[in-house]
């Protein structure tokens, strides 16, 4: 029974990294209509970027949850401007060719820098260890993350319901054109959001750096899962990204337990299944698909 | 208010307008009937800003607005009431109606959107589309009342509603003007047209083909509903 309890917060905690990533993924389709396949790359920069933190100022992973975030916030803003801006007039191709074409960029750029082995990391003294919840021994950190990024999408998901803010995102999503028709300067949010969707994944890149290999390529993998989590949630949905984010999670946890040489392919298995049964995924509404 | 002079668009190398020429004046209610194809819709998505392969001029409140993006053209005071409600169905009833911002001090407050639209006061919290079809469109029209808008461009607002509601809507109609705004009225249902519009248009084949006066209209209802082909 503990062994079971271990798993699932194991899974939930990896699955925290697809669910925060998935989130920004989801938001950015939303509102730009452009889908992201850089954001693996920017999720190993959000990892790399605390590593290097910690190794060149000694800054710590508090440290780091606050200030990659706000730094990846900058470099979706300069990529927006610079680069994703222009594919939204342009046929989806374009979206897939730049932005993979900026993760090998983004990947290799790495590699020339920091090399292919794995950077090291070092947590904070608080999140070391175990704590023992009445029998079940679970390492602090993984605990961390459960409750830090479950606390992040509860954020998010406050802010998208209750703010005006949310409400034009959700608004732009649904009806582009008629929220531009309503008086909503739909492209005044753009560059935001997308900034706003980067920083979610390079946060999710430092919750994982503790966890995960740091390397140039760790984001490969990552990002292969990530669309394997969005196509379950149901593209553009909020909601379906953060909940098959922790499902993913948990599957992937459990295949590595009971079925290793099937853990990744139970996650595509899942994935056939859903497409078979609702096409639109989980939480995809059909007409936001056609 | 609104003054369109030849205007022509197209799509691609389809021309859809044909040199249209159409006013609406501060307190006037104009209709615009057309079959189906004739360009109703082209036409107000070319007023309201959505449709940009555009020559000719669009004047609004005394500026030129022909280049003039959408969200501004809103922002000025026109407002739209879509052909199919443009009801988010990811925003609560109150939310669709908060969503556009105030354009004009004739802004409705929500008291008085709620007094005029109660069901959209006991609805308020649920998800937009989950009310009636008679309902959405008040929801649509009650959204762009409270804008503000000097302006309303509505597209076939009694299509598919049972004559109570379709009634309702007249009787708003009536209310806007009296108010002094405009009203552009594209609509098939002559009759409805015949009981709140001051002029019509007949648009056919993207060209304005008759400008009547209303007396004029219900004279030659017959003729009309046979040319619309209903």
């Amino acid at each position: 029974m503990s062994a079971v309890l271990q798993y699932a917060v194991q899974g939930l905690a990896a699955g925290s990294f697809y669910a925060l990533a998935a989130l920004g993924l989801a938001i950015i389709f939303g509102v730009l209509g452009v889908v992201n396949f850089a954001h693996g790359a920017f999720y190993m920069l959000g990892a790399v970027g605390a590593a290097v933190l910690l190794d060149t100022l000694g800054l710590s992973l508090w440290w780091a949850l606050l200030a990659v975030p706000v730094l990846m916030f900058g470099f979706g803003v300069v990529v927006e401007r610079l680069l994703v801006q222009w594919l939204l007039r342009l046929d989806p191709l374009y979206n897939f060719l730049l932005t993979f074409g900026l993760t090998l960029v983004l990947v290799e750029l790495v590699k020339q820098k920091y090399g292919v082995s794995g950077l090291p990391y070092r947590l904070p003294g608080a999140l070391q260890g175990r704590v023992d919840l009445g029998g079940v021994v679970l390492p602090r950190y993984q605990l961390f993350v459960l409750l830090a990024s479950v606390a992040i999408c509860v954020l998010v998901w406050l802010v998208m319901t209750r703010s005006r803010v949310g409400m034009i995102v959700r608004a732009a999503t649904e009806k582009p054109e008629l929220a531009r028709a309503l008086g909503i300067n739909v492209g005044r949010w753009v560059t935001p959001v997308f900034g706003f969707g980067v920083a979610l994944a390079g946060l999710a890149g430092v919750l994982a750096a503790p966890f995960r290999a740091i390397t140039a390529d760790m984001g490969n993998n990552f990002a292969i899962i990530l669309f394997a989590v969005v196509v379950i949630g149901g593209l553009g949905s909020i909601v379906g990204a953060v909940i098959a984010g922790f499902l993913v999670g948990l599957v992937e946890a459990f295949g590595q337990a009971y079925a290793p040489t099937f853990a990744q392919i139970l996650i595509f298995v899942l994935m056939a299944l859903i497409i078979l049964v609702r096409p639109a995924g989980l939480f995809g509404r059909k007409e936001a698909t056609a | 208010m609104l003054e369109v002079t030849g205007l022509e668009a197209w799509y691609g190398q389809a021309q859809a307008l044909h040199g249209v020429s159409v006013r609406v004046g501060e307190g006037e209610v104009v209709s615009l009937a057309g079959r189906n194809g004739a360009g109703k819709t082209t036409l107000v998505r070319c007023l309201i800003g959505l449709h940009r392969q555009v020559r000719g001029t669009v004047r609004f409140l005394d500026r030129d607005v022909t280049r003039t993006p959408a969200h501004q053209r809103a922002r000025a005071g026109m407002g739209w009431v879509q052909d199919d409600r443009g009801i988010y169905a990811s925003l609560t009833v109150e939310e669709n109606l908060l969503l556009p911002p105030r354009v004009s001090d004739r802004a409705w407050t929500m008291e008085r959107v709620y007094e005029a639209f109660p069901v959209l006061a006991i609805r308020r919290r649920a998800p937009g589309t989950t009310l009636s079809g008679g309902e959405q469109q008040m929801l649509a029209i009650a959204r762009a009342l409270r804008t503000g808008a000097r302006l309303l461009l509505m597209d076939e607002p009694s299509e598919g509603l049972a004559p109570v509601v379709v009634a309702r809507i007249g009787e708003i109609i009536r209310e806007v003007k009296a108010a002094g705004a405009g009203v552009l009225l594209i609509e098939q249902n002559v009759k409805f047209a015949a009981t709140v519009a001051d002029r019509h248009y007949l648009l056919s084949q993207g060209r304005i083909v008759e400008t009547l006066d209303n007396s004029e209209f219900r004279r030659r209802e017959g003729e009309l509903l046979k040319h619309l082909g209903i």
